[in-house]
């Protein structure tokens, strides 16, 4: 299969995993930002391939992951009213709110359908206009095109009975509040590959010179994560820290312009609130004015409600690259994904469930020297 | 507890969900709520040594007879698909869970929930298609059973099927059998029968279709057990797929089970379905695919055995048992890293991005 085989050829990732061994004489921590990532380096165990003086920590691009507790309890409140069908992504359906999920509130009878894209829902409300349909809007820029697409044509074509229910949120501001922390420690980041395909990368040129911290747009193979890891490492021996792209067969400077202008025209930027992480400034997205009545926390007067996190629940450190899953006591033990004490162990692409689901075999200090 | 410490704890807990209170989709899903359901609520109910086996058959003796037995109902959607429909699945599958316990498959019963307001035609369709796969496989339909449920309280047709085959002396196939040093073989390309399924509900076109494997195994089960006598057991790796299958065995053996990923054929386009749709193939279900555990020093013999039959063309050895990690089935990855491949929760479900 082209574009996936050559990505995940065992003699290029063996070649660029020692050129990362010849290359590293310090002890540098990366992180990389997004689920997917964390999700590839642990299926293929790309740690184990690093030299002891590499540490991967895992940072908040789980977009399932952040979405907080008192969102979902909304999705779940929608989902319970006998006149609402509510359409989401498959993954949002298993995360748990303060006291249900989804689908057990679609085993009680609530209407909670999957889709693979927001334009489907838009289908359904054109199909079904006696039903309130509201999609569940989650995710980072990547999404976020789609789902404004999805207002939009629902706005043209007069569609009343279709809702979003809105809780995007946007990795710069995330990544610049952990850069701006005294505690940081993370030294080199893989940017998301596919918020920078929406967004292109100069976003992260801002935070690369306000910070003077190196970042590689990475894509999501385990080529392209090692080839990151490869030109991280070379930036941080040679002293640079600047923006470089190794995702460019699908990331340009500036992006798709298309996708950002749909997003300008239906979403503008708000505070908002990340699971284990707290309120970020300018760090969501929400429907303009103008779609108000598209709006499902203004149409349906969603009472706003606050579920505070179990205290054993170390995901803000782990979101921050301040700890790794495993450090953390309640691993594996009281926290696994079926019974998840917070973000980072609810969807598949969070970092500790990704630890659990395919790492919990191996002691966690086991690693090849490459030397 | 207090009335308002009760509600902060209610609050507080973020995930514990009683899935014990509800049946959800994912209790079918033939992954690990599945399995809990099975623990914790039938075994229970129903004292059985043969049931505790958790075989995909029980396998009975009456006056000296060993006999298998087995029953499994087919829901699946759309009712046709490339490759067969339901009435040849509900065939195939029955006849596959008793060859699983190398039984000779005899006598099927067959009952139908219909819909108010199915379509005659399609229903005729589906008996034609059921009678042929049965001849197919040299069984006979014997009993059988009408319902009609009114419209809206079934989704088309389900059907249900039973079955009684025989189980030569001597022979004694069980998923709690596996040991350290035997090997893993698996008769071909894994995921084919779930994407066709796939493909066809999402209207994903490729430049080949993708055919289901939905066949009977118990010809190339009867040339196994021609080949050797060290079988130790047998799984079609339906719902839940391939993963699902081994960690029952890893499981119920408590052992250790470590695949070899390179060595795991997939179809081109199965492959390039399941990254579209974000899913992993080692879940995705195969109703003509089967994994065997055979003693070490009789696999060679067990895969000449396989490739000589048409269903088994494919076969290869793609892992071994081990001591380590026993419950826990193991990957070694074309890197030469390792990974766990879990059990699912529930059902796979596409991930957002």
């Amino acid at each position: 299969m082209r574009y996936v085989d050559e990505y995940r050829d065992q003699n290029i990732a063996l070649a660029l995993a020692s050129e990362i061994a010849r290359r590293t004489t310090r002890d540098w921590v990366l992180m990389e930002i997004c689920g997917g990532q964390t999700h590839t380096i642990m299926r293929y165990g790309l740690d184990e391939l690093l030299p002891a003086r590499i540490q991967l920590v895992h940072g908040p691009g789980c977009p399932v992951c952040v979405t907080p507790l008192e969102t979902i309890d909304k999705a779940i409140e929608l989902a319970s009213r006998p006149e609402v069908t509510l359409v989401s992504y498959g993954d949002m359906l298993r995360v748990p709110g303060s006291h249900s999920d989804l689908f057990h509130v679609k085993a009680a009878g609530g209407d909670v359908r999957i889709v693979y894209s927001p334009m489907d829902a838009v289908k359904m409300a054109a199909a079904e206009p006696q039903r309130k349909i509201v999609f569940f809007a989650v995710g980072f820029e990547t999404t976020a095109p789609a789902n404004a697409m999805s207002a939009w044509q629902a706005r043209r074509l007069g569609l009343e009975n279709f809702f979003l229910l809105t809780a995007h949120v946007l990795v710069p501001p995330a990544i610049r509040l952990l850069l701006r922390s005294p505690q940081n420690r993370v030294q080199g980041f893989i940017a998301p590959g596919h918020v920078c395909t929406i967004m292109g990368y100069q976003e992260y040129e801002e935070l690369a010179r306000e910070s003077r911290v190196p970042f590689v747009v990475g894509g999501f193979e385990p080529v392209d994560l090692l080839e990151s890891v490869a030109m991280l490492v070379a930036q941080l021996e040679d002293g640079r820290a600047v923006v470089e792209n190794q995702y460019a067969r699908s990331v340009s400077y500036r992006g798709n312009t298309a996708a950002q202008q749909i997003m300008e025209l239906v979403f503008e930027v708000c505070d908002r609130k990340w699971r284990g992480l707290g309120m970020i400034p300018q760090s969501g997205l929400r429907l303009r004015p103008v779609f108000a009545r598209h709006d499902a926390e203004r149409v349906f007067g969603l009472e706003e409600i606050t579920s505070p996190e179990p205290p054993e629940c170390i995901s803000a450190q782990i979101l921050q690259g301040l700890k790794r899953p495993h450090e953390c006591p309640a691993f594996a033990a009281r926290c696994t994904p079926k019974n998840p004490l917070g973000a980072g162990m609810v969807s598949a692409e969070g970092a500790c469930a990704a630890y659990y689901q395919y790492r919990r075999h191996v002691p966690p200090v086991s690693r090849i020297e490459n030397g | 507890m207090d009335d308002e410490s009760r509600r902060l704890a209610t609050l507080i807990c973020a995930a514990p969900l009683p899935a014990g209170e509800t049946v959800l989709l994912g209790h079918g899903g033939g992954g690990r709520l599945t399995s809990d359901l099975i623990r914790d609520l039938f075994l229970p109910a129903f004292d059985s040594a043969a049931l505790a086996r958790l075989d995909d058959q029980a396998i009975v003796s009456v006056n000296g007879c060993r006999l298998a037995f087995t029953t499994d109902s087919f829901v699946v959607k759309p009712l046709f698909f490339p490759g067969g429909d339901i009435g040849s699945l509900a065939v195939h599958g029955t006849v596959n869970d008793l060859a699983m316990g190398g039984a000779r498959p005899l006598f099927l019963s067959a009952a139908f929930i219909i819909e108010e307001g199915f379509s005659m035609q399609e229903l005729r369709r589906i008996v034609g298609s059921l009678r042929d796969a049965a001849r197919e496989a040299s069984v006979e339909v014997v009993t059988g059973d009408t319902k009609v449920v009114e419209q809206g309280s079934g989704d088309g047709l389900f059907i249900n099927t039973s079955g009684i085959g025989l189980v030569p002396p001597g022979l004694s196939l069980s998923c709690n059998q596996a040991k350290p040093g035997d090997h893993v073989l698996l008769s071909g390309p894994i995921g084919d029968h779930g994407m066709a399924i796939m493909a066809q509900r999402e209207g994903l076109e490729f430049e080949s279709t993708i055919h289901s494997d939905s066949a009977a195994l118990h010809g190339l089960v009867a040339e196994m057990l021609k080949a050797t006598d060290k079988i130790r057991c047998m799984r079609d790796p339906t719902r839940g797929g391939l993963a699902s299958a081994l960690n029952e065995i890893a499981g119920q053996s408590r052992v250790g089970i470590e695949l070899d990923e390179g060595s795991i054929p997939i179809h081109e386009q199965v492959r390039a379905a399941c990254e579209l749709l974000g899913l992993d193939p080692m879940y995705v279900a195969n109703e003509g695919k089967l994994v065997a555990i055979v003693a070490e020093g009789a696999e060679q013999v067990l895969l000449q055995g396989m490739r000589g039959h048409s269903l088994g063309r494919e076969a290869r050895v793609i892992g071994s048992v081990k001591r380590e990690h026993p419950g826990l089935v193991t990957m070694r990855t074309p890197l030469g890293t390792t990974r766990i491949v879990d059990m699912l929760a529930g059902d796979q479900l596409p991930r957002i991005c």
